[in-house]
C-alpha cells in the first residue's frame, strides 16, 4: 500500500508520538535533552518540590556556557552570581545523576557546539534545550527546538513534551555561493527576506543544491539562526556528509549499531511529492556578503547596500520601528554601511565558532594586523575546537594579528559573562542577535560572517571582504 | 478567568525578550524579583533611577493588568524570565497582532494570556485609547472575548487545551505523568535502537 508522501519534519514527528488525544496536543518523546546553567535552576527546584527524579538521565546532558568567563581557566569565576549559578548546575547534575561537562572539563563548550562535536546529536532525533538556538542541531536532520523552563522541567520529569504540530516551510537554496559569501550570508539573507517573524509557527526544511554543498559546520550555521526568522526549528535532511561527520564520534553508535542506524537514517529525507505549507526560493549565485543595520536580525542587507529610509515605509508601526532602530544605531538613512567605523570585532557564538569559522577568519588575518582602534576577540565554541585550532597554528595567526584568543563559551554573543560592549560602541559580530543591548547595554551590533568580521577588524570599518581577497 | 483593566501601551513591533528582560538578569537561580527588571534598559537611567516618562514607571501602568504591544511580541530567546517578569509586574494579558512561538507557550504556562487580535482591531483599540486614555477593556478567557465600551466584541483564538489548563488550573506535568503506561510502552519499543549516553 503506497503511503502518503511525507516531509522529514512529519517523519521525525510521527516517530516520536507517545500518545494523541482529540483536542489535546501530541505527547512527544524527546531523545536528547541538553541543559545549561541559565534556564535550568528553576526547573530542578520544581522537580525537588514535587519529589520527582529525572526520568531519563541517560538522555540528558548538561554543560555550562552562558555565564562562564572566557579568561584563562586557571582564574576563578569572579562574578559571585554567575559563580553560584554554575555551582547550582553542578550540584543539580550530581543530585539527579546527569552527565555533565563542567567549567573545568577539558571538553566544555557551548551546548550547541559540543552536542554535535561529541556525536550526541543524531539524525531523526527530537532534541530540546532551554535555549532558542537549539535549532542548530537540525543540521543533522533532527527536529530540534528551544523550550522554556516549565518545559525543561516537563522533559526532566517525563522525557516528553506536549506539542502541536508546526507548519512546514521549505527554504530552497539553489546555485553556488560566490567567493567571499558564506553560509552565514544565506541565513542573514533569509532573515532579511521574510523578517524576524516570517517563519512563526513553522519548521524550516533547508533544501536545494547550495544547501547540499554545505559542510556540516556550515549547515549548523544556517539552522542555528532559524529562530531569527521566527521558526522554532530548521533542519537539513541527512546525507553522506552527515554520516561522515558523525562516524566515530564519542556518543555515536558503533559497529553493527552504526550500520543499523545509518540504514534507518537513510529513510528520513522528504519523500518525492511531499507537500509543504510554505515554500521560498533563494538564489545562491546572486547572494552577496550580508550585514545587519538595525536592531533585529531581519534588518539586514547586502554589504553593498544603503541603510533604508523610514520615510519610504507606509505602515506607521513598521516605520516607527525602523526609525527607532536607526536612532539606537545612530545611522543615517540612505547611506552605505561599508566604511562605518567600529570598535569591536567578535568572532564566536553557537552560530560561528567552529573550526571552519576560525579558519575563515584566520585566512583574512594571516599576515595582516587588526586596526589599532579595534578590539578583536576570538572565542572558540569548545575547548576541543580550541585545541584543534592551536594544533594547526590558528591561535598564532590571531595573536600575531593583534586579536585576543580566549577560552570557550557564549561570551559576547549574550554578554552575561563580562565580555561586553560599552554604551555607544559598534561591533561587527559573527553571533546571531543584534537586539538593543544584546552585547552590552547601549552597544550596537552589526551581524556578519567570520570573513566580513575579520576584514572589518583589519580596516577598522565595516568592510566588504571581497576587497581583501 | 475574567478581568477588566486599563491598558498600558508599548506600541513597538518585534519587542524581543532581551528588551523584556536583559540577559544580565538571567544569572538568578530563582523566579523572584523579576518584575522590577521588566524592560529594565528602557525603564531606568544609567544611574538606576527610573525614567519618569517611561510608561511602566507611571502609577496608572502599575495598576493596569493589560499590555498592548506591537507585532511579533516576545521574539528572540526562550527565556521564561520574560513572562515571569511581565506577570510579576502585574500583567495578566498582552495584546498583539502576533506572538513568537516560544514566548506564547511560556506565557500560557504562567497564566499570562497572549491575546492575538487582527491589525484592524489593534488599530481600533489604539484609536479608542487615544480618545480615552482611561478606557478599560474586558478579557474573558472562557468566552474568548476582548471588549470595551463602544468597541467590537472581539473573539480571540486560544489553543483549546491551553484554555482548559488555564480555566481548570491543570498541572501539565501531573497530566503527562498520567500517561506513564504509554510512555513506558514507547520506551520499551524504542529503547532497542536508541543510543543513550550510557551505552
Amino acid at each position: 500500500m503506497p503511503s502518503k508522501p511525507r516531509t522529514i519534519i512529519e517523519k521525525v514527528w510521527d516517530n516520536h508520538i507517545v500518545a494523541e488525544r482529540e483536542g489535546a496536543p501530541s505527547l512527544l518523546f524527546i531523545d536528547l535533552h541538553l541543559v545549561h546553567e541559565v534556564t535550568s535552576p528553576q526547573a530542578f527546584s520544581g522537580l525537588r518540590q514535587r519529589g520527582l527524579k529525572v526520568r531519563r538521565p541517560d538522555l540528558t546532558f548538561a554543560t555550562v556556557d552562558h555565564s562562564t568567563p572566557t579568561t584563562p581557566r586557571s582564574l576563578p569565576i569572579v562574578d559571585p552570581i554567575a559563580k553560584a549559578q554554575v555551582a547550582q548546575l553542578e550540584a543539580n547534575a550530581q543530585e539527579f545523576g546527569i552527565p555533565y561537562f563542567g567549567f573545568q572539563n577539558k571538553d566544555q563548550g557551548i551546548v550547541h557546539v559540543i552536542g554535535p562535536e561529541n556525536g550526541l546529536t543524531q539524525p531523526g532525533m527530537t532534541v530540546v534545550c532551554g535555549d532558542s538556538h537549539t535549532a542548530t542541531h537540525g543540521a543533522f536532520g533532527a527536529l530540534a527546538f528551544g523550550i522554556g523552563t516549565s518545559e525543561v522541567e516537563m522533559v526532566l520529569a517525563t522525557q516528553c513534551l506536549l506539542q502541536r504540530r508546526s507548519k512546514s516551510y521549505e527554504v530552497r537554496v539553489d546555485g553556488s555561493l560566490k567567493k567571499g559569501v558564506a553560509a552565514k550570508d544565506i541565513i542573514l539573507a533569509l532573515c532579511a527576506k521574510i523578517g524576524i517573524g516570517g517563519g512563526t509557527g513553522c519548521v524550516f526544511e533547508y533544501t536545494g543544491s547550495a544547501i547540499r554543498a554545505l559542510t556540516m559546520e556550515e549547515r549548523m550555521t544556517v539552522c542555528n539562526m532559524s529562530i531569527e526568522a521566527g521558526a522554532r526549528a530548521g533542519l537539513v535532511a541527512p546525507d553522506d556528509a552527515t554520516y561522515e561527520y558523525l562516524a566515530g564520534r564519542r556518543f555515536a553508535p558503533k559497529g553493527a549499531k552504526w550500520d543499523e542506524a545509518v540504514a534507518k537514517w537513510r529513510q528520513l529525507p522528504t519523500d518525492d511529492g511531499a507537500a509543504y505549507d510554505h515554500n521560498l526560493s533563494i538564489d545562491a549565485d546572486s547572494l552577496e556578503p550580508m550585514i545587519t543595520f538595525g536592531t533585529n536580525p531581519g534588518m539586514g542587507m547586502a554589504i553593498s547596500g544603503a541603510v533604508p529610509d523610514p520615510s519610504t515605509i507606509a505602515d506607521p508601526l513598521e516605520r516607527d520601528s525602523l526609525r527607532k532602530a536607526l536612532a539606537y544605531m545612530a545611522l543615517e538613512p540612505g547611506k552605505p554601511l561599508a566604511g562605518q567605523k567600529i570598535d569591536v570585532v567578535f568572532i564566536g557564538s553557537c552560530t560561528n565558532s567552529r573550526l571552519s569559522d576560525l579558519r575563515a577568519a584566520a585566512s583574512i588575518l594571516k599576515g595582516r594586523k587588526v586596526s589599532e582602534k579595534v578590539r578583536t576577540m576570538v572565542v572558540p565554541g569548545s575547548q576541543e575546537i580550541k585545541r584543534q585550532a592551536e594544533a594547526e597554528g590558528l591561535d598564532e595567526v590571531f595573536r600575531a594579528a593583534g586579536a585576543e584568543w580566549r577560552e570557550a563559551g557564549c561570551s559576547m554573543c549574550i554578554a552575561m559573562n563580562g565580555d561586553q560592549l560599552t554604551p555607544g560602541q559598534y561591533s561587527v559580530s559573527t553571533s546571531n542577535r543584534n537586539f538593543e543591548g544584546r552585547q552590552g547595554k547601549g552597544g550596537r551590533t552589526f551581524l556578519a560572517s567570520p570573513l566580513t568580521a575579520a576584514a572589518s577588524a583589519v580596516t577598522g570599518v565595516v568592510t566588504d571582504v571581497r576587497t581583501l581577497l | 478567568m475574567k478581568f477588566e483593566s486599563t491598558v498600558t501601551q508599548i506600541p513597538v513591533d518585534n519587542i524581543d525578550t532581551d528588551q523584556i528582560i536583559p540577559a544580565r538578569f538571567l544569572k538568578t537561580i530563582s523566579k523572584d524579583g523579576l518584575g522590577d527588571q521588566l524592560f529594565f534598559d528602557w525603564r531606568y537611567n544609567a544611574d538606576g533611577s527610573p525614567k519618569p516618562e517611561f510608561i511602566l514607571n507611571t502609577e496608572k501602568a502599575k495598576a493596569s493588568n493589560v499590555l498592548l504591544a506591537g507585532d511579533n511580541f516576545g521574539c528572540g530567546s526562550s527565556r521564561e524570565h520574560a513572562p515571569w517578569a511581565l506577570s510579576q509586574y502585574g500583567f495578566q494579558a498582552v495584546i498583539s497582532t502576533s506572538f513568537a512561538d516560544i514566548f506564547k507557550q511560556n506565557s500560557l504556562k504562567n497564566r499570562l494570556v497572549p491575546l492575538v487580535v487582527s491589525r484592524e482591531v489593534h488599530q481600533q483599540l489604539r484609536d479608542a485609547l487615544a480618545a480615552n486614555p482611561d478606557l478599560k477593556v474586558s478579557v474573558d478567557v472562557e468566552a474568548q472575548t476582548l471588549t470595551w465600551s463602544g468597541g467590537p466584541v472581539e473573539q480571540f483564538p486560544i489553543d483549546p487545551f491551553a484554555k482548559h489548563c488555564l480555566l481548570a488550573g491543570v498541572d501539565e506535568i501531573g497530566y503527562v505523568t498520567q500517561h506513564e503506561a504509554q510512555i513506558a510502552a514507547y520506551e520499551a519499543e524504542r529503547f532497542a535502537t536508541l543510543n543513550t549516553l550510557t551505552n
